[in-house]
């Protein structure tokens, strides 16, 4: 009881701060199937018409959803499996292999993963436009996934840290090669580090929007953050309703995968041993 | 398979950490390679098993030079400290793995798996992993893993530095026992004497990189080289007293000892005595005052202060009606007295 009591003011702060937040989750939903009055808080009665980007083209000028929802798909899953396996090789190679330049590599890692990427924006346009990958989904793939880079090879390295030297001995006197001890030995113990690194990778080029908005901003190649922005943009009178039930629709996957995939993206922080 | 390291250097930058070592281990011998930590016995194993390379001197499994061949050639089992197991394979798998990686057929290695699991008896765990074993049964694993491609050569690193005591000691006479079934030639590195002693044909102790004494370990108990071999080996431990060997044994203030006819009469003398050679058994000789009684159980360890200084230390059967704080005159069993130079020379 007197516990209880004394946590009640407690918990009367959180909410009073986090309401907000609520709030705007909330509306988020309810305005996605609803049709209030302007400056109004109560929603209106049940409107589906917000959703009707799933079956018409809202406009004759865009391309359809699926198109875009297809192009995301394939722009942060084909990201995420870039970084995962390279970060994969290079984390193993800095964390095992006695290579020269070893430390100031892992510097380097460092300053890169923490630079503004922005700053490279003119640059990477050049180069893009130079390759001729300018306004390709493959030209923002590859950047993406260099700039993800350092991240990805800075967690795995980190894993691979934490699996024995021993295994890899053994290994060796068993017979086998480098190449195998690393694929049949050493790779199952950063399982838990792969997994993470694959969610979070995805879920970072399912919500990018600086990249394809400046270095593919053709209608081929758009994917649901710049369609979305799009949206809100093109329209003299902007459809509130429409924005939010696509924003619902852009953020249904992220949720899913957060549901099913907790315990994998904890891991990345909990380090690579198992309990 | 006889081993013969031949003039071995090894050195990690500028620091050589051992120099031109000789060793020969005969075939399905153990020795043991002991020592305190840092003088050298680990990184000689790791040359032998290849995961070092050797900077110089050369390594002959029988008759084959084998100083350049990569871990993967050479034919050398080896059982780490932790094990090192394979986590995420059942105990079947981690045991053929090295069979899995020789492309055997899956009978075979099966029919081999078990034959293994049966000799080092743990033939019901083959479907669980290495999580759900307890210290003495990974160990066990290790063991059949390193044995299954029948090496030349057994190598094992503080194989019982992880278990706790009473498993050590079932292990220790485990480990001992398949060494004979199968007559490997093995090489077990320790820093505990007792282990080295208990389970090895041979003891090559070392220090700072070099062999100081290769002897069996009845000989180097009886008979250590040096003051630092003396000193390693026994448990309790060998005492030091500074002396003068005249006509008698002198350790001032009146305590004297018969000359050990062995040893030739000298100015400045160190001589060890080992706990059961000092006692009321053995007559009187020394007198002092016992300044710390240690119950062992079966024994008692008794420390004592001798008049004009000095510690000495006696192991006697429990029951013995002795204080702290009591005065003694006990004798010594003058003729197993080991004497040394000052330099830490035998005498």
């Amino acid at each position: 009881m007197t516990a209880n009591a004394r946590i009640w003011p407690l918990v009367l702060i959180l909410t009073i701060f986090s309401a907000p937040l609520v709030v705007m989750y909330f509306y988020q939903v309810v305005d996605s199937v609803a049709q209030p009055d302007p400056g109004s808080l109560v929603p209106g009665a049940l409107d589906l018409s917000n959703w009707r980007f799933l079956w018409e083209r809202i406009d004759s000028g865009r391309p359809s959803i699926w198109v875009v929802t297809f192009n995301t798909f394939l722009f942060a899953s084909t990201t995420a499996f870039l970084v995962t396996s390279l970060s994969t090789m290079a984390g193993y190679a800095l964390s095992r292999l006695n290579m020269p330049g070893r430390p100031y590599f892992l510097g380097g890692l460092i300053i890169l993963h923490a630079f503004p990427t922005i700053t490279l924006i003119i640059a990477i346009f050049i180069i893009l436009q130079f390759l001729g990958l300018f306004d390709t989904l493959l030209g923002i793939i590859l950047v993406k996934a260099a700039l993800e880079l350092p991240f990805g090879v800075w967690i795995m390295k980190g894993f691979y840290d934490t699996v024995p030297w021993e295994i890899e001995m053994a290994g060796v006197q068993d017979g086998a090669s480098r190449l195998r001890v690393w694929w049949e030995l050493v790779l199952p113990q950063v399982k838990p580090g792969l997994a993470a690194l694959l969610i979070i990778s995805f879920l970072s080029g399912w919500s990018e929007f600086v990249l394809p908005l400046v270095l593919a901003p053709g209608s081929g190649t758009q994917v649901l953050a710049t369609y979305m922005n799009a949206v809100i943009q093109d329209d003299a009178t902007a459809d509130f309703g429409l924005f939010k039930a696509i924003g619902m629709f852009y953020s249904i996957p992220v949720i899913i995968i957060y549901l099913v995939f907790q315990k994998q993206l904890m891991n990345i922080y909990g380090g690579g041993t198992k309990g | 398979m006889k081993l013969r390291l031949d003039k071995f250097t090894k050195r990690f930058g500028d620091l050589t950490v051992i120099e031109d070592m000789d060793l020969t281990v005969e075939s399905g011998e153990m020795m043991a390679l002991l020592g305190p930590s840092g003088c050298g016995k680990s990184t000689t194993l790791f040359a032998v098993c290849g995961i070092h390379k050797m900077n110089g001197g050369k390594l002959y499994f029988g008759g084959k030079d084998v100083t350049t061949l990569p871990a993967q050639e050479r034919s050398v089992g080896v059982v780490f400290q932790n094990y090192a197991l394979y986590p995420h394979m059942t105990v079947e798998q981690n045991i053929g793995f090295p069979l899995k990686v020789q492309k055997l057929s899956k009978p075979k290695i099966r029919t081999e798996v078990e034959r293994l699991a049966e000799l080092v008896q743990i033939g019901e765990l083959l479907d669980r992993r290495p999580a759900q074993l307890s210290g003495g049964q990974q160990q066990r694993v290790a063991l059949a893993r390193a044995m299954i491609r029948k090496p030349d050569v057994l190598l094992l690193d503080e194989p019982l530095a992880n278990l706790d005591a009473k498993l050590r000691l079932e292990m220790r006479s485990e480990i001992r026992r398949i060494q004979r079934e199968t007559g490997i030639t093995a090489i077990l590195v320790t820093h505990d004497q007792v282990e080295a002693m208990s389970m090895c044909d041979r003891i090559a102790l070392m220090r700072d990189g070099k062999i100081v004494q290769l002897d069996t370990p009845e000989q180097m108990y009886v008979n250590p080289r040096s003051q630092f071999v003396a000193g390693f080996l026994g448990n309790p431990p060998i005492s030091f007293l500074p002396a003068v060997a005249g006509d008698v044994l002198s350790f001032g203030h009146d305590q004297t000892l018969a000359r050990p006819s062995a040893l030739e009469a000298s100015e400045e003398v160190v001589v060890g005595i080992r706990p059961e050679h000092f006692g009321p058994q053995h007559g009187t000789g020394l007198q002092g005052e016992v300044t710390f009684i240690e119950s062992q159980g079966r024994e008692v360890l008794i420390d004592v202060r001798l008049d004009g200084g000095g510690e000495i230390r006696s192991i006697l059967p429990a029951g013995e009606p002795i204080r702290a704080g009591q005065r003694i005159n006990w004798g010594v069993a003058t003729e197993s007295i080991l004497a040394f130079a000052p330099n830490g020379d035998r005498l």
